[in-house]
């Protein structure tokens, strides 16, 4: 009876291991494939660097100003690399994917963008350092027009203002 | 008495056509029967043909004035303008007194015939409407005006045609001003541009230097308000188009955008957006006091007032999702209005004050669509992969939007257009631009 419930127990944990590594496998190629998790950006190739190591930009979901905590991480770094150069501002830029109104883009980047700077503030960067601008969804990186582009448009920006 | 009958019969059919969901609308689109009409050249003699090439340097203004008059009927969808070739009775002869029979044979039953000289630097024009089935005249009426105005002219006669058949204003002599694009998706120019409602006389009012969107006129004068990037600071601005004056709208310490005149011209309704934060405010333009509207945490913007000042519909977020609201003019009585499956965006009064239109996103599609102010009677005028911004034709029959095609990975295939469409859902047609084109305002008639 033991000896049969623990091979089932095994058994269990071996299918559920194959379904793990199953979608392991399939995570790995819609990474390859798409570089997106969720439909947020998880990619680097638009990513410029403030400094070595630095990302200036973070990605959001369609319609939403939720930091994810890859971009949290990113926002860290920023804010630390701002302690260090405490004579830099910056200006944070927001940015909408092409599949929104024009001005509920503009808004939605305002939004985006405030996101990022609270997160700085919270990190011990003044205020009176940054600045932002929303651009809505006049500014893409990437002109395709499919999920991905749109995941690499959906961004706020630290540019160095001085 | 037949031909007005059929007129009556056109526009209950359009009015009925209310009733269809889209999908019937977009199966029977085109199946109208317009009203065949006879646009007779304006008859000019050769003293007045030289003092036109003199003036305009174009021989045959008359000619040219009926062109402007027949494309306008057309485009309407309610006319069809019947071959000059087939026409049996010379121009003059037709302005005194027309041969019906002649006229009947071509199957017309209205005919708009003329007459314009050209002296002392003055363009006189006289044109009567006639009604061929009745045998009689229906409408006959002269102006004076510079020569350079001929175009104009003929979108005068237009109104005046449509209205005397339709018992309703026209939108013929109006304007449309734009944000004319060039150059790639991430690098896009956008310069103001300005053109008569027909795509000519196109005029651009910036250079490009910086992002200029979503123009709007003051229904009541030649003022635009937009929003410019001027020196990297996003704000609305109101500028003179006759005088090319411009200035910045209040004294905000952030982005404002998303203007709009009042109906009585009177203020500037707008969102402003402080610390991630979109609200509604007004600023009075004589007084310059401003006045905040909305005061909420979500996404406030897209505002419109109702043609009697007493309502404002506006774009929120304050469900999760993008939603249309109504209120009052002070900001009281948020309702709100839209209620169906998807986003919804853009809404705009009409001037008629009985419907909203609005943008819609469900499923991956785009929509313009009309509602009730209450947010009843939704109906959906056009599907497209990309498309928003619509804006009223003064006679509030006739909407103007833009559209996007969708890009290839490199970018590629992406253009921007103006499209227009009647209320009925009927009558779908590109708006020709000198360039890609977007966020279309329609002007109000400039002659009434």
């Amino acid at each position: 009876m033991n000896f049969s419930k623990s091979f089932r127990n095994t058994f269990l944990v071996i299918l559920l291991s194959l379904i793990v590594s199953a979608c392991a496998t399939k995570t790995t190629t819609t990474k390859v494939e798409g570089q997106m998790q969720g439909d947020v950006y998880t990619g680097n190739d638009t990513v410029k660097y403030l400094a070595d190591g630095v990302p200036d930009r973070v990605f959001f979901a369609t319609n939403e100003s939720i930091l994810t905590t890859k971009s949290r991480d990113t926002l860290r770094k920023q804010a630390n690399w701002l302690r260090e150069n405490s004579s830099i501002n910056v200006v944070v830029e927001g940015h909408a994917d092409e599949r929104g109104t024009r001005e509920y883009n503009l808004a939605l980047g305002e939004r985006r963008a405030n996101a990022a700077k609270d997160y700085l503030i919270t990190y011990g960067i003044s205020a009176d350092r940054i600045s932002v601008i929303s651009y809505g969804k006049e500014r893409p990186v990437d002109s395709g027009s499919n999920p991905l582009s749109w995941s690499k448009n959906r961004r706020s920006v630290t540019v160095k203002a001085n | 008495m037949i031909r007005i009958f059929n007129l009556f019969f056109i526009i209950f059919f359009l009015l009925s056509a209310k009733a269809y969901p889209l999908i019937e609308i977009d199966i029977t689109r085109g199946n109208l029967d317009p009203l065949p009409i006879a646009v007779s050249p304006l008859f000019q003699d050769d003293s007045s043909k030289r003092n036109s090439i003199n003036e305009i340097k174009i021989e045959n203004v008359g000619s040219e004035i009926s062109l402007v008059v027949e494309n306008n009927l057309k485009i309407s969808g309610l006319f069809n303008p019947l071959s000059k070739e087939a026409f049996l009775q010379k121009p003059d002869i037709a302005h005194l007194k027309p041969r019906f029979e002649d006229w009947a044979l071509i199957k017309a039953q209205a005919l708009i015939t003329g007459k314009v000289t050209i002296e002392d630097k003055k363009l006189k024009v006289e044109f009567r409407l006639w009604d061929i089935l009745a045998g009689r005249e229906m409408m006959a009426l002269a102006f004076t005006t510079v020569p350079s105005n001929w175009r104009r002219v003929g979108h005068i006669i237009s109104d005046k045609v449509y209205e005397r058949l339709t018992g309703e204003k026209g939108y013929f002599d109006t304007r449309i001003i734009y944000v004319s694009e060039e150059g790639p998706k991430t690098a896009r120019v956008k310069k103001l541009a300005i053109m008569d409602q027909d795509g000519f006389n196109t005029k651009y009012l910036t250079l490009g230097n910086e992002l200029v969107l979503t123009p709007r006129f003051n229904p009541t004068s030649q003022m635009v308000t937009y929003l410019s990037y001027f020196k990297n600071l996003p704000r609305v601005y109101l500028l003179d188009i006759e005088t090319g004056t411009q200035e910045v709208v209040g004294d905000f310490p952030g982005m404002t955008f998303a203007p709009r005149f009042s109906p009585n011209g009177k203020k500037i309704i707008m969102s402003f957006a402080k610390d991630g934060n979109s609200d509604i405010y007004t600023m009075d333009l004589e007084n310059r006091i401003v006045e905040r509207i909305t005061n909420h945490p979500s996404i406030d913007t897209s505002p419109s007032y109702s043609p009697d000042n007493r309502f404002i519909t506006f774009n929120s977020d304050r469900s999760g999702f993008q939603q249309i609201y109504v209120m009052k003019s002070d900001g009281s009585n948020v309702k709100r209005i839209s209620f169906g499956k998807g986003l919804y965006g853009t809404p705009v009064w009409s001037p008629r004050g009985d419907l909203i239109a609005f943008t819609k996103l469900h499923k991956g599609k785009f929509y313009i669509g009309v509602m009730r102010t209450d947010g009843s009677g939704e109906r959906l005028l056009t599907e497209n992969y990309y498309q928003e911004a619509p804006s009223w034709s003064p006679n509030g029959r006739v909407l103007i939007f833009y559209r996007e095609t969708k890009s290839n990975d490199k970018g590629e295939g992406f253009s921007a257009k103006l499209w227009s469409i009647d209320l009925t859902g009927y009558n779908e047609r590109q708006v020709q631009t000198e360039t890609d084109a977007s966020d279309p305002s329609w002007s109000s008639l400039l002659s009434n």
